[in-house]
């Protein structure tokens, strides 16, 4: 079964598309920060506690925070029900995605405590560590743990033949390649790179750059995100000003 | 490069050149950054951020709310919301050592709030370390406690003292401000929840000029409500 | 399975307000005794489960996806289909709850919110066999919980119920080379609508829908599920403490008056489903 016919992908995007993103930030009461995303069918809930003590204490490096990560799927998330015990994949996922946000935080100020943040993936579509990323990055900024920049991501890969941007579930599944990009668009810094798949070295170029681009654009989103809470507030005070 | 209080990411370049990097921002080459989520702040030779949203930053001399969560042979663990739970030693609290046979717990129990400043802290040491001698520290009896972000404290006292004053009078309140955000509220029930109906509305609309009138007239038309 | 959650300590200074207000009849957000806080609730939202429900009781947040499979049925039933309850209290939405498999609060409130599922006979399991003895169907019903602002069972309970009232069931189609999905669906149609409603106690006062803090100072609680018909189809003491019959009386005349109300508003936002 083809997946682009006339330039046209499975869900009707052009290949440099992005599936349609919306992004909440402080969602959640209880967590320090928080973030929503929705892009395409996927649905990923973040949030972030700290910096606070780390129990054992032992665990704890005495010159900067640590930041825990967990990645995890919610059962009900995925086309067949899977188990909540984490699997091998969440694990990696969980490891991948903190290396991806630690460039971005300044751990030195908070020696020996601990930034816990948690990625819970609500529905899958495809690109659930990148947009885990994204969600992440919004609830740190939202929690106000300081930052370098915000870390944006997204995915670029290859099917049937076509470098695509952002690819679903069933485009991942069934394609050549799949490369994940996490990356700072301010200090251009790029802090996740995973390939699977088979590229030439003038394809992995082109879909390095187009994931780079979208990364631009989703970053946008971010800020977006960040931003609106506040205007919200200023206009609805601003009305009752006036 | 942005409006004095504007709102700015992180990532965000402030200025260029001679600038000093002032609190929540950082220096790269010479452009001074944003590293949290807030108002932007050009001083004279300083451009600094006013954080929306931060964790308190423990510093020697100020005046803590913290909660007793824990009691050890020698004093008391105490969470005053930072990264980091402060120790209070007990010759900081009574002087001296106490007799043997006085359990710690006699003192200060778990759950119990305390008023106490910070008189030693540096990012290498373990925990910031407290003490309750001293006017105005000691333990709270009775009151409604409120938490807002630490950043936002200034705000609650407002230009030279304008909101403060404004809370205690309308409300007939004593407040106690700890710098790490933590406020007590001591009056009627009534007075305590107009306080923390304010502090709310402080911590939510604080970003929007105007905020002392604003939540002057919020209390008033509390008090007209019943 | 001892809990390994981290206690919240809660400063003296409110526990003496929650009393105090109590002892006035009030509670600190100033509800009634026998009020419970804002409930919302939203339907349909993770959209490739079978079924899913999100509800809101004040801040406390719990979402439910339900998903259908096909499995082998029990030995003992062999032509009734299965129901499994999961319930996860995920880190993010408590800083007492840590990562791991389900601890002993998980693992009580997935059962209490079978229970009462199962006691109702929510689901006619009849209708869910496709060949006897070999394939029926499993409903997954996972519960999430992600805020905790206190009673985490009712709003469990009610996303469960809600999840399962919205939910669509794949049509098979049974021949001799197996099992096969013909790409329909139909409507779950429930038996029952179970409603839980769950009371705390606090020195000698009894509240309902009990918030956060007073959890931290109840010294026990008392959930009661009542079905559409009027009859109690699931109890559940927990916590240290003790309810004297009276106690115990009072809470089952508080269950039915709320049960009411709120079966009123679930089916006013979702219909008969």
């Amino acid at each position: 079964m083809p997946l682009i016919v006339d330039r046209r992908r499975v869900d009707g995007r052009k290949p440099e598309e992005l599936r349609p993103i919306k992004i909440e930030s402080g969602i959640l009461e209880n967590a320090d920060g928080s973030a929503y995303v929705e892009q395409g069918m996927t649905k990923i809930l973040a949030a972030v506690y700290g910096p606070k003590e780390l129990h054992p204490k032992h665990l704890a490096d005495p010159q900067r925070a640590l930041l825990r990560c967990r990645y995890h799927m919610a059962p009900f998330s995925t086309e067949e029900r899977r188990s909540p015990a984490p699997s091998r994949r969440d694990v990696e996922l969980s490891k991948v995605i903190r290396n991806a946000l630690e460039p971005a935080i300044f751990l030195e100020e908070y020696p020996r405590s601990t930034i816990d943040l948690f990625i819970e993936v609500l529905q899958s579509d495809g690109g659930t560590r990148c947009a885990g990323i994204v969600a992440a990055s919004v609830a740190l900024a939202d929690a106000g743990i300081p930052m370098r920049d915000l870390v944006s991501a997204c995915a670029a890969g290859k099917v049937d033949g076509h470098i695509v941007l952002d690819l679903c579930y069933v485009e991942d599944q069934e394609g050549e390649a799949d490369l994940p990009v996490a990356y700072m668009p301010k200090l251009r810094q790029i802090t996740l790179l995973q390939m699977d798949g088979l590229l030439t070295r003038e394809e992995f170029e082109r879909a390095l750059k187009l994931a780079i681009r979208g990364c631009e654009q989703i970053y946008e989103a971010q800020r977006e995100a960040l931003k609106r809470r506040y205007e919200a507030i200023e206009r609805l005070v601003g009305g009752e000003g006036a | 490069m942005f409006e004095q209080r504007e709102l700015v990411l992180p990532g965000d370049v402030l200025a260029r050149g001679d600038f000093k990097a002032g609190d929540n921002t950082y220096k790269v080459g010479d452009e001074i950054r944003a590293s949290r989520v807030g108002l932007v702040e050009y001083g004279e030779d300083e451009v600094s951020v006013i954080a929306l949203n931060s964790c308190y930053d423990p510093k020697v001399g100020d005046v803590v709310v913290g909660k007793v969560v824990d009691v050890e042979i020698n004093g008391w663990n105490v969470d005053i919301g930072g990264p980091l739970e402060a120790f209070l030693n007990v010759k900081d609290v009574i002087g001296g050592q106490p007799s043997p046979d006085i359990p710690l717990t006699r003192i200060y129990d778990v759950g119990d709030v305390v008023v106490a400043k910070i008189i030693g802290f540096h990012k290498t040491m373990m925990r910031p370390l407290l003490t309750t001698q001293g006017p105005g520290l000691g333990k709270v009896g009775r009151g409604l406690m409120v938490r807002i972000t630490p950043t936002k404290i200034p705000r609650v006292i407002g230009r030279k003292g304008s909101m403060i004053s404004m809370l205690l009078k309308e409300t007939g309140c004593k407040m106690i401000l700890g710098q790490n955000g933590y406020i007590i509220a001591i009056g009627s029930r009534k007075g305590e929840e107009m306080v923390a109906a304010a502090l709310e509305k402080i911590e939510r609309e604080c970003h929007v000029p105007g905020l002392t009138d604003r939540v002057h007239e919020f209390i008033r038309s509390l008090k007209e409500g019943g | 399975m001892i809990s390994v959650r981290r206690r919240q300590v809660i400063p003296k200074i409110k526990r003496n307000r929650i009393l105090s207000a109590l002892s006035r009849g009030k509670r600190l957000d100033g509800r009634d005794l026998d009020e419970y806080r804002e409930m919302r609730f939203k339907v349909g939202l993770i959209e490739r489960a079978e079924g899913s429900a999100e509800v809101l009781i004040g801040a406390t947040r719990v979402l439910t996806g339900v998903k259908i499979e096909v499995g082998k049925p029990y030995p003992d039933t062999p032509d009734r289909g299965v129901l499994i309850v999961n319930a996860e209290l995920v880190p993010l939405a408590s800083p007492t709850f840590e990562p791991g498999p389900p601890d002993e609060n998980a693992i009580e409130l997935a059962r209490v919110v079978d229970r009462a599922l199962r006691s109702a006979e929510v689901v006619d399991f009849g209708k869910l066999c496709l060949i006897p003895g070999e394939k029926v169907l499993l409903l997954y019903v996972d519960i999430y919980v992600l805020n905790h602002a206190g009673n985490l069972i009712d709003a469990s309970a009610l996303s469960a119920l809600l999840s399962l009232m919205t939910a669509k069931v794949p049509v098979y189609e049974v021949s001799e080379s197996g099992v096969e999905e013909t790409g329909e669906y139909r409507p779950l149609e429930l038996l029952n609508r179970p409603i839980t409603v769950t009371m705390a106690k606090i020195g000698d006062v009894i509240v309902v829908d009990p918030s956060l803090d007073e959890e931290e100072v109840m010294d026990a609680r008392l959930s009661i599920s009542v079905d559409a018909e009027g009859r109690i189809c699931a109890v559940q003491k927990g916590g240290p403490g003790y309810f004297t019959p009276d106690e115990v009386e009072k809470c089952v005349e508080l269950a039915f008056r709320k049960s009411e109300e709120i079966r009123g508003k679930v089916v006013e936002g979702v219909g008969q489903a």
